[in-house]
C-alpha cells in the first residue's frame, strides 16, 4: 500500500514502543507538589496565591503575563507552602509554587464525570476564551500556548485544522494510549478547535505503526462530520509541524514562516483531548500522560499524572530507576532532555521519563569530519549540518544565518546518522542563538 | 528515598545509528573484494605483494606520521589508511618494484592526506595522488603490464601485454570483446580488469548506502555519449564504441571507488552530477586526444580541485523550495 509521508530526508530509527500495549494507569498523589511558573514557552505565570492559602484542584493559581504565556491550576487540594525554586529539566532554577497535598477536592465548577459530551453550543470565542483560561499548552513537547495559535491573525485564513498524532519518537506511547483510550474525547476536542478557528476539514496524520489507533480512530469519525484519518509512512521526523503538513496536504510552510501563512493550524492529539475536558468539562490543564519506559525497564507504563508532580515520587511508584541507568531522559530519544538529577517536576510538557542504560549514555569521542554528505541527505530541512557545525566554530554567525541556521528544526537527524559522532546539532544551536541575538541587534539599530 | 545518583547529561539526541568510520571503510573493502579476487586470480603472485605491500605501508606510514611528526593519537584503527593503501595497490600494475610501491604510499598518506589534515581534510584522493605521482615519475615502470595469466607465480619477471585502450589509441583498431572486458581477460592495473567484479562492489556500496549514485552514473553517461558521438562522427580516427570507453582501462575502478571518496567528491546531489559530467569529459577528452591512453585519474584529480568551489556555491534542495 502507498503511504504519504514528507520527501526530503529523514531518519528510521528502531522505534522500541515497549509500553503501547499497556494501558494507563494513575499515579498516587505525593505528599507534596511543585507547580512551576514557566510550564511554557513564553512569560512566566505571575502567582496568585497567598502563603498558608488552602487550594482545591483546578483553582487557578498564577495567570498569564502577557499574550504568549498561560495560566497555571492547582493539580492538588492543599496548602501554599511558598514560592520557592525548582531545578528544572534543563538543570536551571525556575520559580514554581509548592503545595502541601490535602485530599483531593476538586473545584466544584469541574465536571469528573467520565460521560462523554458531544454536542458543544459554544461560539468559537467562546471557546477560545475557555481554553485560555484552562492555561492549556501545545502537549507534544513544544509547549506552546494554544490560545496563542487558535488566534488567527485577521490578515490570514485558516482552511485546515492538522491533529499530530505521528509520535515518530522513539520509545513514546503517550499519545498513542490516548487515542486507544480516549479517541471519542479527542474527536470531539478535534471538532471543537474547528469550531474555534472556523475552519470545515480536520485531518489527523497517524504513523502506521499505530494500526489499532488508526482503525478505531477511523471507526468513530464517521459519525463526525469533516474529520478525516491518514495513515503515515514511518520516518523520523514525521511529528515536526512542516513535515507533517507536508505529508498530509503536500504543501510546504515557507522559510521563516508559520503553518497559518498557508492556512494551517497545527495542534497535537493530546492537545485536542485537553481541550475536550477545557471546554465540555471545565477541567484546566492539571494532568497528563507520562510515558515511563527504557531498555532496562521491568514494567513498562503508561501513567496520569499531575502537573508539579516530583519525578522522585513518580519514580518511587513505577519500580525505581534500573540498576544499569546511565542516562535519564525527559521527552524521547531524539529532542528530549537529559537530566542530571531528578530534583524536577513533571511539567505541562513532560512526555516521558526515559533510562537508557550506561553503555548508551556514554559519549563517544568525535573525529574528524569525513564529508560523506550523510547529515546533507537526511535533513529533512535541506541544510548542511557539517557546514554550520565547522561555521559556529569559527563564530562565522553571518555565514551560519546566510545558510538557513534558522530554519533548522533541532530534529537531530544529522548527529543521529553522522559516521564521526560529531555534536552538529549542539553547534547548530549555539549559532541560533547568537543569530537571533544579532537579528535582535540589527532592528534596534534600525529603530 | 532514592538514593542520590549523577546521571550523564548530554545535548540530544541521545541514540544514534551506529554508523563509523570504520564501518563505511569496512563496507568499501569488503565491496573490492570480488575485483581484488579477480586481480589475485589473474595477475597471481605479482598482484599479492603489490597490494599487501601498498596496504602495510600507508598503514605504518600514517602511524609514524601521527605518532612522531604530528604528536597525536593515531587513528589508523578507523581502517582509512587501509582502504588507500588497497585502493592504491589495486591501481598499479603488478610488475612494479615493491619500493616504488612504498614510496607511492609514502606520498599518497604524506603529501596528499596527512599535510592538508589528515582523514577529511584532503583535497585530493590519497590514492590517486600517489598513482599519478608514480606516472610521472616512472613512466616506463607504470606503462607496462603483465599479461593475464591465471595463477601467476612470477612477479618482477611477468611476461607483459599491452591494455585494451593503449592498443586501440596505438594502432587504431579494436581488437577486443566486450566478454573479456566484463570478465577480466586483459591486462591492466591489479583491480581494474574485471568490470563485473567492480559492478558487483557498486552494487553492494549502493545497497549499504556508502555512495549514491549520482557520481558514477554521471560519469558513465557523459563519457558513453561522448565516446559515441565520437566514435559515429570519425569512425576512422576513434575506432571505439561508448560502450567499450565504459568497460575499458580505470574508468569504472575509478568512477566508483576514487571519484566518490567522501572527503574529495561534493557534498550536494547537484554538485556531484556536475562534477561527475566534469570528470566525464575530461576523461574523454585526455582519452581521445593526448597522449595518455587513460585520463580517469587525471580527470578525477582535476575535478577534486573544482569540489571546494561545488560546496561553497551549490546548496542543497531547500525544503520550502520546489
Amino acid at each position: 500500500m502507498f503511504l504519504k509521508t514528507f520527501k526530503q530526508g529523514g531518519i528510521f530509527p528502531k522505534t522500541n514502543k515497549f509500553a503501547s500495549a499497556v494501558a494507563t494507569q494513575k499515579l498516587p498523589l505525593p505528599s507534596l507538589v511543585k507547580i512551576p511558573l514557566s510550564n511554557h514557552i513564553g512569560a512566566p505565570s505571575i502567582p496568585l496565591v497567598q502563603i498558608n492559602e488552602y487550594v482545591k484542584v483546578g483553582q487557578l493559581i498564577a495567570k498569564a503575563d502577557g499574550f504568549i504565556s498561560a495560566n497555571v491550576h492547582s493539580s492538588v487540594s492543599g496548602k501554599v507552602l511558598k514560592i520557592d525554586s525548582v531545578i528544572s529539566n534543563a538543570g536551571i532554577e525556575q520559580r514554581a509554587i509548592y503545595i502541601e497535598v490535602i485530599g483531593d477536592e476538586w473545584e466544584s465548577t469541574i465536571d469528573q464525570s467520565r460521560d462523554l459530551i458531544k454536542e458543544c453550543t459554544f461560539t468559537s470565542e467562546e471557546i477560545r476564551s475557555k481554553i485560555t483560561e484552562a492555561g492549556i499548552v501545545g502537549l507534544g513537547g513544544a509547549t506552546f500556548p494554544t490560545h496563542v495559535k487558535l488566534n488567527i491573525p485577521e490578515t490570514k485564513k485558516a482552511t485546515t485544522l492538522i491533529i499530530n498524532g505521528v509520535e515518530c519518537e522513539p520509545y513514546l506511547t503517550c499519545d498513542h494510549r490516548l487515542m486507544l483510550e480516549h479517541g471519542e474525547e479527542i474527536l470531539v476536542g478535534v471538532s471543537i478547535l474547528m469550531n474555534a478557528i472556523s475552519v470545515e476539514k480536520a485531518i489527523i496524520g497517524i504513523e502506521i505503526n499505530k494500526s489499532d489507533a488508526i482503525k478505531h480512530l477511523k471507526n468513530l469519525s464517521k459519525s463526525y462530520k469533516g474529520i478525516q484519518i491518514i495513515g503515515l509512512k514511518m520516518k523520523y521526523p514525521q511529528g515536526g509541524e512542516k513535515q507533517l503538513i507536508e505529508a498530509l496536504t503536500n504543501k510546504k510552510v515557507p522559510s521563516g514562516g508559520l503553518p497559518i501563512d498557508i492556512g494551517c493550524v497545527v495542534q497535537n492529539v493530546a492537545t485536542s483531548y485537553a481541550v475536550y475536558e477545557a471546554v465540555q468539562k471545565n477541567k484546566p490543564l492539571v494532568e497528563r500522560i507520562l510515558t515511563i519506559t527504557g531498555k532496562s525497564v521491568q514494567s513498562h507504563g503508561n501513567f496520569w499524572a499531575r502537573i508539579g508532580v516530583p519525578l522522585t515520587h513518580i519514580v518511587e511508584h513505577t519500580g525505581g530507576v534500573p540498576s544499569d541507568t546511565g542516562k535519564i531522559i525527559i521527552g524521547g530519544p531524539m529532542m528530549g532532555k537529559a537530566l542530571n538529577t531528578l530534583e524536577s517536576v513533571v511539567y505541562k510538557g513532560t512526555s516521558s521519563l526515559l533510562y537508557i542504560p550506561t553503555i548508551e549514555s556514554v559519549l563517544k569521542t568525535s573525529s574528524n569530519c569525513i564529508k560523506c554528505s550523510k547529515c546533507i541527505v537526511d535533513c529533512p530541512m535541506g541544510l548542511e549540518p557539517y557546514l554550520l557545525m565547522s561555521q559556529c566554530e569559527n563564530s562565522n554567525w553571518d555565514d551560519m544565518e546566510q545558510n538557513r541556521v534558522l530554519d533548522c528544526i533541532d530534529c537531530g537527524c544529522c548527529d543521529y546518522v553522522c559516521p564521526s559522532n560529531r555534536p552538529l546539532l549542539f553547534h547548530i544551536k549555539r549559532g541560533k542563538e547568537e543569530v537571533v541575538k544579532n537579528i535582535k541587534q540589527r532592528n534596534t539599530q534600525k529603530k | 528515598m532514592i538514593e542520590k545518583k549523577i546521571f550523564y547529561v548530554s545535548p540530544s539526541p541521545h541514540v544514534h545509528s551506529g554508523d563509523t568510520i570504520l564501518s563505511k571503510m569496512g563496507t568499501v573493502v569488503f565491496a573490492l573484494l570480488p575485483a581484488y579476487f579477480v586481480g589475485i586470480y589473474y595477475f597471481g603472485l605479482g598482484a599479492l605483494v603489490v597490494t599487501s605491500v601498498s596496504m602495510l605501508s600507508c598503514i605504518t606510514f600514517e602511524y609514524l606520521i601521527q605518532k612522531h611528526l604530528l604528536n597525536k593519537t593515531p587513528t589508523i584503527s578507523d581502517g582509512s589508511a587501509l582502504l588507500t593503501g588497497l585502493l592504491l595497490g589495486l591501481n598499479l600494475p603488478s610488475n612494479i618494484p615493491y619500493w616504488m610501491v612504498m614510496i607511492s604510499a609514502l606520498f599518497s598518506i604524506g603529501i596528499a592526506k596527512m599535510s592538508f589534515g589528515g582523514l577529511g581534510q584532503n583535497i585530493f584522493n590519497p590514492a590517486l595522488t600517489g598513482r599519478v605521482f608514480l606516472l610521472i615519475s616512472f613512466p616506463a615502470h607504470m606503462t607496462v603490464w603483465p599479461a593475464n595469466l591465471p595463477l601467476n607465480m612470477h612477479y618482477l619477471d611477468a611476461e607483459t601485454a599491452a591494455t585494451a585502450l593503449s592498443i586501440t589509441k596505438e594502432y587504431a583498431v579494436n581488437t577486443f570483446e566486450i566478454k573479456d572486458l566484463l570478465i577480466g581477460h586483459t591486462g591492466g592495473s591489479i583491480g581494474e580488469i574485471s568490470k563485473l567484479a567492480l559492478l558487483i562492489g557498486f552494487f553492494i556500496l549502493l545497497i549499504r548506502k556508502v555512495i549514491t549514485w549520482h557520481i558514477p552514473i554521471s560519469i558513465f553517461t557523459t563519457v558513453f555519449i561522448l565516446s559515441e558521438l565520437l566514435h559515429l562522427a570519425f569512425p576512422h580516427s576513434f575506432p571505439t564504441t561508448g560502450l567499450f570507453q565504459i568497460l575499458s582501462g580505470g574508468l569504472m575502478l575509478g568512477s566508483i571507488y576514487m571519484a566518490t571518496d567522501y572527503a574529495t567528491s561534493p557534498m550536494t546531489t547537484k554538485g556531484m552530477l556536475i562534477y561527475g559530467v566534469g570528470i566525464g569529459i575530461i576523461t574523454v577528452i585526455i582519452r581521445h586526444f593526448s597522449i595518455y591512453p587513460e585520463g580517469i585519474s587525471f580527470a578525477i584529480l582535476l575535478m577534486n580541485g573544482v569540489t571546494p568551489l561545488l560546496n561553497k556555491y551549490i546548496k542543497p534542495k531547500r525544503f520550502w523550495e520546489d
